[in-house]
């Protein structure tokens, strides 16, 4: 029984709960990260920056938050 | 006695070496080098700002979501100290690797790329078909696009045919500091493509990116031998003075080798 003010979506590999009506920005902003710093693919779409807060998660969508580690 | 007043081994720069050119960008420095694997952050800087180096690669992955901290690289590498070159490590086909550029180039930092798509999971070697495929699409999307490619002559020119901006063949396997298997190859594939030749994967000590550098490449790239030495920052240290002197040592033009001995010394007047 999911709560009715949320949704599931698949983040990073993992099924979340996350209050629903959120946009692109506040999921980010949500897992304390900065937008500034992450690129977001959401089903498969890369976002610019300038749409992530124009843009609503919504119930099923496939994020991909990603951002640069170290490598050779 | 005891003191001496004369500076050993003045760095007195012979001045026969420009800067290394690759697309629109200059390079002061020879060498690449990778961020993975250090002990710690700290000596991650430390260590690139040992060897000298201009460009630094970084890779893509997903964020950690269940960590507190972040690990992203860029808390602790200013991007305005080093040009990042993000690589497609981990990729195995051609699709995998254009979406991990796109990734890439979606961070907004530049538009340039270390294309890698790996063939074989025990030696890593790149699988030279889709790195082309993948190569041809990234140049039509406007990546600049440096290729990590096997020591193999033919692949070296298709990757520049399809306009990749540097060739990059490996010296050995990624991770495995076995040094250039293969120097006569590396040596045709300079000799034969016109765009900058960088030995990248394989290095292991300093003597390989000196001989590597001797070859006549333009640049060597490497991660592992520095990364994972006992002191990272001492061995970034030897890494810039070994790449430095290997590029010295070519354009110096060396000796001709000879199997036998030849006196250095005046045979003449000898005492009776």
């Amino acid at each position: 029984m999911s709560d009715p003010g949320s949704i599931q979506v698949h983040v990073n590999g993992k099924e979340r709960e996350v209050r629903s009506g959120l946009s692109v920005h506040q999921l980010v902003e949500s897992f304390d990260l900065n937008p500034q710093l992450i690129v977001v693919e959401l089903n498969r779409e890369i976002l610019t920056r300038d749409r992530f807060k124009d843009i609503q998660v919504a119930e099923g969508d496939t994020v991909e938050l990603v951002h640069f580690v170290g490598g050779g | 006695m005891g003191t001496s007043e004369v500076a050993v081994g003045s760095a007195v720069d012979p001045g026969i070496d420009g800067p290394l050119r690759i697309a629109d960008q200059e390079f002061d420095s020879r060498l690449f080098v990778g961020t993975g694997k250090y002990p710690d952050n700290e000596t991650m800087v430390e260590a690139i700002r040992a060897s000298g180096t201009a460009m630094v690669t970084v890779a893509v992955r997903r964020v950690d979501l269940d960590r507190t901290q972040s690990e992203g690289i860029l808390f602790h590498l200013d991007p305005e100290e080093f040009f990042l070159l993000p690589n497609t490590a981990g990729c195995y086909t051609a699709e995998d690797a254009i979406r991990y550029a796109r990734l890439a180039r979606a961070a907004g930092f530049n538009e340039w790329l270390k294309l890698e798509v790996i063939g074989d999971e025990t030696t890593l070697v790149p699988d030279t078909q889709a790195t082309l495929e993948a190569a041809q699409t990234l140049v039509a999307e406007g990546f600049n696009v440096m290729a990590y490619t096997n020591d193999d002559l033919v692949t070296a020119l298709r990757l520049e045919d399809a306009g990749c901006v540097a060739v990059m063949p490996l010296a050995s396997p990624i991770g495995s500091g076995l040094g250039i298997v293969n120097p006569y190859f590396i040596r045709e594939i300079k000799r034969r493509c016109e765009v900058p030749i960088i030995v990248d994967a394989g290095v292991g000590t300093a003597s390989d990116a000196c001989v590597a550098m001797e070859q006549g490449v333009d640049g060597v790239l490497m991660n592992t031998a520095i990364a994972t030495a006992d002191d990272p920052v001492a061995m970034a240290h030897a890494m810039r003075l070994a790449t430095r002197s290997g590029r010295l040592a070519y354009l110096a033009g060396r000796m001709e080798a000879r199997e036998i001995g030849i006196p250095s010394s005046p045979t003449r007047g000898m005492l009776d």
